[in-house]
C-alpha cells in the first residue's frame, strides 16, 4: 500500500519540480530584461479589493494592472519600468492606513494612488501631509481636497457629489419641476450626497418636500416610497450604491408610481443595475461621467477617443463589462505617469506638476487643476441620461 | 401625479411589513427549532436564507429549471447543508458547553457567507417573481404577487411544521427533546438523531424564506447576517423556543419597522425596532408567548 501511494507520488513531485524549475528560469529572464533597462519607477496604491466595497476596489485593481503592464510593454516611462504596488485595504480604514505607512516607510513610493473610499482616504491625510508624499484619492468625497490648504498632498479624481446634484438639479428646472423628494442611504456615501442635495437645493431654489432616509440592507423600501407618495414631490431623488439602489427603482415602479421622474446618483453607474431592475427601471434618469457611456459620446468630444480605447481594451483584457469605478483607477494612474514622465521620481516635483496640471484629457471629465481646487472637474463632468429599452440613452 | 389617501398607505405599510414580517418569523421559527431541541442559538441561520436565495438563482436563473423544480431542488440542497453542517461541526463536540457550540454556529456562518461570495461573487442577484409582475392595487396601495406568495408559503411551513411536531413520531420525539433531553434518552430516543433533524429541518426553512424573498429583495452573499439578526429579534421578542411566538413577533417586527418607516422616519426605523424588543425584555423577560423557565439562561 505503501509502496504504490509512493508510486504516485513519484511522477506529480517530478512534474511539479519541472514547472518549478521553469517558472523560476521564466522569472530570471525576466529579471535579466528589467536590469537592463533603467531603475524603475515606483508607485504605490491601496485598493478595497476585498471586503463591503470590493465592487469599487477590484475593476480599479484590474484596471491599474492593465495600465502599469501596457506601459511597460511599450518601454516604460522614458525607459523606466513602472513598478505597481497594489495593497488591499479590505474596506478597512485601520488596514488603510497601515497599507499607506507601508508603501511610504517600507517601499519608499513617491507616489500613491487610491483608496477607493472616502472614510479611508481622510484616514490617510495627515499620513501624507506628514510624509509630503502626494496622494491622488479614487474616492469622491468633497471633503478629501476641502479645505485646500489642509490639503497641500492630496488630489482626486472622482467628479464630487455636487456636480451629481447639480446636473440633476438643472434638469429638474430645465424640465419644470422645482418640488422633489429625496431618498438616501445610511453609508457615508448617501449621506455626503444627502448633504449636498439639501445644501444645494436652497441655492437653486429647489424645494424639498421629503427627506427619506434607510439602511443599506434594507430589503424593502415601500414604506418610505408611500410616504413620498403622499406628498406634493414632482420627482424623487435617490442617492445609495448597491443592491438598494435597485430595490429602489423596483419599488417605484411597482407602486405605480413612473409619472413622478426618478432620479438615481451616478453610482447607478453599471448596466447591471439595468438588468437586476428588470424592467422597472426604463425612463430612470442619472448623471453618468462619460467613461459609462462610450458609444453615446459624440465622436468630436476630447474624451471619446481615450474612452474608447480604455473601453476596448479592457473588455479584451478581462472580458467584463467596464465599471465607472476602474475609470477612476485609469484618471489616476495616468496622471501620475505623465507626472513621472515629466518630473520624475520626486514627490514634490510630482505633487507641484499635479496642482498646475491643466487639460488633463481623463476617462471622467477633463482636468484643470490649481492651487484651489485639486479635484480640476466641474459639473460639465456629468452627462445626463435616461434608462431606455434596456440601455443608457442621452436624457432630452 | 395622484396623492395616495392615509388608508391606502396603511394598507400599503401594513402589507410591507408582513411580508418582510413573514421572513423574520421564518428565520425565527428556525432559531426555536434547533434551540428547542439543542439550547444552541445557531448564527448560521440567516445564512440558509442567503444560500437559499442564491441556490434558487442557480436553478431557477441560470439553469432555467421549471419554478417547483428548482425550488425544491433548492430545498434539499439547503436542507443537505444544514445536516451537513451538524455532522461535521455539531456532532463531534461530545461534551462541549453550548457556549462553545454557539461560537462554531458563527464560525460556520463566516465559512458560508465565504463560500457564497467564491462561488456566486459580491452582485446581488434576482429571479422573476413566482407569477405575474403587475402589483394588485387596494385603494391606491399597490401589493405585489410575489407579497401573495410570500404569505402563502409561509403559512404552509407554520401548517406543515404544526402537524410534524403534532402528529409525527419525529416531531413528538423532537418536542419530548425540548422538554427534557436525559428523560427523553431514558425513553429510547436517539437525542443525536433528533439534533441532526433539527439542523436538517432549520435550514430547509431557511430555504424556503430566501427562495421566495429573493424576487422581492434581491440577494447577496452578504444578506444573511442581518436577517439572521432581525431573527433572532423576533425569536427573543416571541418567546425563545416559543412556536407561535416566533411567527406573531415576526410579523409584528415587520410591520412595527414598515409603520415607524412611513409614519415617524424612515431613519430611526431599526432603532425603534430594537427599543421596543428592548422594552419588551425588560417587562416580560421571558418573551411575549416563552414561560419563565424557558426565559432563564441555562448553562452559558
Amino acid at each position: 500500500m505503501k509502496i504504490k501511494g509512493r508510486a504516485v507520488w513519484i511522477p506529480l513531485a517530478l512534474t511539479i519540480s519541472l514547472l518549478l524549475i521553469f517558472s523560476c528560469a521564466k522569472e530570471k529572464e525576466e529579471k535579466k530584461a528589467t536590469t537592463e533597462l533603467k531603475e524603475p519607477y515606483k508607485v504605490g496604491a491601496v485598493f478595497s479589493v476585498t471586503g463591503r466595497t470590493s465592487f469599487l476596489g477590484e475593476p480599479e485593481k484590474k484596471t491599474a494592472e492593465m495600465i502599469a503592464d501596457a506601459i511597460n510593454n511599450i518601454g516604460g516611462i522614458n525607459g523606466h519600468p513602472l513598478e505597481l504596488i497594489i495593497y488591499d485595504d479590505e474596506s478597512d480604514e485601520t488596514k488603510c492606513v497601515l497599507a499607506v505607512k507601508r508603501l511610504i516607510k517600507k517601499d519608499k513610493v513617491p507616489v500613491i494612488i487610491g483608496p477607493s473610499l472616502s472614510g479611508n482616504t481622510l484616514a490617510v491625510v495627515k499620513v501624507m501631509n506628514d510624509a509630503k508624499v502626494p496622494l491622488v484619492s479614487c474616492a469622491a468625497s468633497f471633503k478629501i481636497v476641502t479645505p485646500v490648504v489642509d490639503r497641500k498632498w492630496i488630489f482626486k479624481v472622482p467628479q464630487s457629489d455636487s456636480h451629481a446634484v447639480l446636473t440633476i438639479f438643472d434638469h429638474l428646472i430645465a424640465n419644470g419641476k422645482n418640488k422633489i423628494a429625496i431618498m438616501s442611504v445610511s453609508t457615508g456615501f448617501g449621506a455626503s450626497g444627502r448633504e449636498e442635495l439639501l445644501r444645494l437645493a436652497s441655492e437653486v431654489g429647489m424645494t424639498i418636500v421629503a427627506d427619506e432616509r434607510y439602511g443599506p440592507k434594507d430589503t424593502d423600501l415601500t414604506a418610505q416610497l408611500t410616504r413620498i407618495r403622499g406628498t406634493d414631490a414632482q420627482a424623487i431623488v435617490n442617492w445609495s450604491v448597491g443592491p438598494t439602489q435597485v430595490l429602489a427603482v423596483k419599488n417605484w415602479y411597482d407602486l405605480g408610481m413612473t409619472a413622478m421622474p426618478f432620479y438615481q446618483s451616478h453610482g447607478f453607474g453599471s448596466r447591471k443595475n439595468i438588468e437586476l431592475a428588470a424592467g422597472a427601471a426604463e425612463g430612470v434618469f442619472c448623471p453618468l461621467g462619460r467613461v459609462n457611456i462610450p458609444d453615446l459620446v459624440p465622436a468630436d468630444h476630447p474624451q471619446k477617443k481615450v474612452i474608447m480605447i480604455y473601453n476596448e481594451a479592457y473588455q479584451k483584457t478581462y472580458n467584463e463589462p467596464l465599471s465607472s469605478f476602474g475609470g477612476h483607477a485609469w484618471d489616476a494612474l495616468n496622471l501620475v505617469i505623465d507626472a513621472l514622465r515629466q518630473v520624475g521620481p520626486d514627490s514634490a516635483k510630482i505633487r507641484d506638476y499635479l496642482e498646475n496640471r491643466k487639460n488633463f484629457v481623463g476617462q471622467h471629465g477633463v482636468f484643470n487643476f490649481s492651487p484651489t481646487d485639486h479635484n480640476g472637474l466641474t459639473k460639465e463632468a456629468f452627462e445626463m441620461v435616461v434608462v431606455k429599452d434596456g440601455d443608457w440613452a442621452l436624457a432630452p | 401625479m395622484e396623492k395616495i389617501s392615509l388608508t391606502g398607505q396603511l394598507i400599503q405599510y401594513i402589507f410591507t411589513g408582513i411580508t418582510v414580517g413573514s421572513i423574520y418569523a421564518m428565520v425565527a421559527l428556525g432559531f426555536n427549532i434547533i434551540y428547542n431541541v439543542t439550547e444552541i442559538i445557531n448564527f448560521a441561520q440567516g445564512e440558509f436564507v442567503m444560500l437559499g436565495g442564491l441556490i434558487m438563482v442557480f436553478f431557477s436563473a441560470f439553469l432555467k429549471l421549471p419554478l417547483p423544480l428548482a425550488f425544491l431542488l433548492t430545498v434539499a440542497v439547503v436542507t443537505g447543508v444544514g445536516a451537513l453542517m451538524e455532522r461535521f461541526t455539531i456532532n463531534p463536540l461530545k461534551n462541549a458547553t453550548v457556549l462553545t457550540m454557539i461560537i462554531v454556529t458563527i464560525a460556520v456562518s463566516i465559512l458560508l457567507k465565504g463560500i457564497a461570495m467564491f462561488v456566486w461573487g459580491k452582485d446581488p442577484y434576482i429571479i422573476p417573481p413566482f407569477s405575474g409582475s403587475e402589483p394588485i392595487v387596494i385603494l391606491g396601495a399597490a401589493i405585489q404577487t410575489q407579497t401573495l406568495w410570500v404569505l402563502l408559503m409561509t403559512a404552509v411551513v407554520v401548517v406543515l411544521l404544526s402537524l410534524f411536531f403534532k402528529k409525527t413520531r419525529y416531531g413528538k420525539a423532537m418536542l419530548a427533546c425540548a422538554d427534557d433531553p436525559d428523560a427523553a434518552r431514558l425513553v429510547g430516543i436517539k437525542v443525536n438523531t433528533m439534533v441532526l433533524i433539527s439542523f436538517a429541518l432549520s435550514a430547509a426553512i431557511g430555504a424556503v424564506a430566501g427562495a421566495i424573498i429573493t424576487p422581492i429583495s434581491l440577494m447577496e452573499y452578504d444578506r444573511g447576517a442581518l436577517l439572521g439578526l432581525k431573527g433572532f429579534g423576533a425569536s427573543v421578542l416571541g418567546g425563545l423556543g416559543s412556536f407561535y411566538g416566533a411567527v406573531v413577533a415576526g410579523i409584528l417586527l415587520g410591520i412595527i419597522e414598515s409603520l415607524c418607516a412611513g409614519l415617524i422616519s424612515s431613519g430611526y426605523k431599526d432603532a425603534v425596532a430594537l427599543l421596543l424588543l428592548l422594552l419588551v425584555l425588560y417587562v416580560r423577560p421571558s418573551g411575549l408567548f416563552g414561560n419563565v423557565e424557558a426565559g432563564k439562561i441555562k448553562e452559558f
